[in-house]
């Protein structure tokens, strides 16, 4: 049985890497605006389906100009992921200033309600723009970077598989793995990202440091719901089929991946992320072996929030974080 | 012609009356107390100059303009620093993070460079604790990077709720040394405590507040003297 699963384990970390990643970046944005305002953005999901259908949008739109051709993909890809991320950055700064900020000082489950209700509302104002546009809700975009590439391990030791992979993959994994760098620095290295931990600590005495709290939770919005955008591109890249729905199973499992990690906590928003990618695509592959073909792959969800359920049991805070005491 | 003047200020939370016309004024270069009891409405006094509570009626008059009812993200540009109670340091940042963020307004690295050495001059333990996390640090060298904080605005008023909250009587010591030290660089110092004789005893003057409302005033020497006082909260 070792056997089995060793043979088929390169290709298992590839795809886990793939889709651990794009959790992991979708997570940031739930982590982050729960860290400022105890609130867990439902429709966060939804800002990630929107990328994803603004990112195909641009890619159908440009690739059907004649001058774009001249362009090469990576440039056009990365025009197409600065667009959607502005996109939806804005989105998330009017999602908050419509729907939260009036409610701030309301019971928490009310801001969570209205969360549902702007999933509902992107939903259906994508599904309409999309149906409107081209006719159908379900989006297949260009095929990007789908040179397929084959590592020969088999060649290193009989005991693994060959894998395989499309470039898009590398594609989807060195974006992340950027944006990913790049949030951290700029939430523990800059002035902005020390305010917004300022912020999410003490909301009242930030504002006596001259900081604009408001400010601050726009920002954090902007930079979540960007991120968010961003990772639709990648996903609708990688996985080529979109429709208006993607958003709410991806949403939880990007939630559960911060709440693995730590809800919070930026890095353990990561790492939550790659677990939770890696241990679906482990269980898809292998549920079958394990259980002597009793379960099979279409278990891999009931076998990665078993994990989840476990760990939780073992360790509330999350993998990261930390259960808080302080001095007073 | 004060530099701080508060004209019949009414504030509430929720439908409760915390303040019912509260009328002082702080001089520039002064340091005035405001003390009480518990619960009488000290600290409401202070969040309502600096915007954190909402001010119903009355008005609030800093450098002749009326700031009542300014968020306090405003109030404190103006030059009006307020050190709250309980210190309430950033406890996940670092010491510089924390003093970062009082110099959150600043533009400029050197001057911001500058400032944190005045602040180390006045607490050089703070110097020496730079990388560490503020929730780790004593009570005593929390109130001391509160006070730090508030310092790298440059304030023109600094407003304490209650700095000698919890500390060894050798730590106040200290505080109300450096509150003293400040005030002879030019800071004028509005000062909350129940610590009262310390308090009146380095003021200039004070203010005596009882169930939000103000019903003693004079200078420092005369409230230590004021046998009411003296029954009340020097006992």
């Amino acid at each position: 049985m070792l056997q089995e699963l060793l043979f088929s384990l390169p290709q298992v970390l590839i795809d886990g890497l793939a889709l651990g990643a794009i959790y992991a970046v979708v997570a940031l944005g739930y982590t982050m605006v729960y860290g400022i305002l105890q609130l867990i953005n439902f429709a966060h999901g939804e800002i990630f389906m929107t990328g994803a259908f603004i990112g195909t949008g641009f890619f159908i739109m440009l690739m059907g100009m004649s001058w774009t051709t001249a362009i090469p993909q990576l440039l056009l890809f990365i025009i197409v992921i600065v667009i959607t991320a502005s996109f939806t950055g804005l989105i998330g700064v009017g999602m908050e200033r419509v729907a939260y900020r009036p409610l701030r000082s309301a019971p928490r489950l009310i801001p969570l309600i209205t969360a549902i209700g702007i999933s509902f509302i992107l939903q259906d104002v994508i599904r309409f723009i999309a149906e409107l546009a081209t006719g159908r809700y379900i989006l297949t975009g260009p095929s990007l970077f789908s040179n397929q590439i084959t590592i020969n391990f088999s060649s290193i030791s009989s005991w693994f598989n060959n894998a395989s992979f499309k470039t898009s993959f590398l594609i989807v994994l060195i974006t992340a793995i950027l944006l990913m760098v790049a949030l951290d620095y700029f939430v523990n290295r800059t002035k902005w990202g020390t305010a917004i931990r300022a912020v999410s600590l003490d909301r009242e005495t930030a504002s006596l440091m001259s900081i604009n709290v408001n400010k601050v939770i726009s920002t954090t919005f902007f930079v979540g719901s960007a991120l968010g955008g961003a990772t639709g591109v990648l996903f609708a890249m990688q996985y080529g089929t979109i429709d208006p729905y993607i958003g709410f199973i991806l949403g939880l499992k990007a939630f559960i991946a911060a709440v693995l990690g730590g809800i919070g906590n930026i890095r353990g928003a990561m790492l939550g992320g790659v677990i939770l990618g890696l241990m679906e695509m482990f269980a898809a592959a292998n549920l079958s072996i394990l259980t002597g073909g009793i379960f099979g792959a279409e278990y891999k969800d009931v076998f990665a929030f078993a994990i989840l359920i476990i760990v939780l049991i073992f360790r509330p805070e999350g993998l990261l974080g930390k259960p808080t005491a302080e001095k007073v | 012609m004060p530099i701080l003047q508060l004209n019949n200020i009414e504030t509430y939370y929720g439908a409760i009356q915390a303040l019912k016309g509260i009328s002082m004024d702080v001089g520039k270069g002064e340091i005035v107390t405001l003390i009480g009891s518990n619960g009488a409405g000290k600290s409401t006094t202070l969040k309502s100059i600096s915007g954190l509570a909402k001010v119903k009626n009355g008005s609030i008059i800093y450098k002749d303009k009326d700031i009542t009812n300014r968020p306090p993200h405003e109030t404190t540009l103006l030059g009006l620093a307020h050190v709250p109670e309980g210190r309430r340091i950033f406890a996940q940042l670092t010491v510089k993070e924390n003093l970062q963020m009082g110099a959150y307004s600043v533009k400029g690295k050197d001057i911001i460079q500058e400032r944190m050495e005045t602040v180390f001059s006045y607490f050089p333990r703070l110097k020496e604790r730079l990388n560490q996390k503020g929730g780790t640090m004593s009570g005593g060298e929390q109130q001391m990077l509160a006070i730090g904080r508030a310092l790298m605005m440059q304030p023109e008023v600094l407003m304490l709720d209650e700095p000698s909250m919890g500390l060894a009587p050798i730590i106040v010591e200290q505080i109300f040394e450096i509150i003293l030290q400040l005030n002879s660089m030019g800071i004028t110092i509005l000062l909350i405590e129940q610590n009262a004789y310390q308090a009146l005893s380095i003021a200039h003057r004070g203010y005596v507040i009882q169930n939000g409302a103000i019903v003693l005033s004079g200078t420092g020497s005369e409230l230590i003297e004021n046998e009411q006082i003296k029954e009340a909260y020097l006992a």
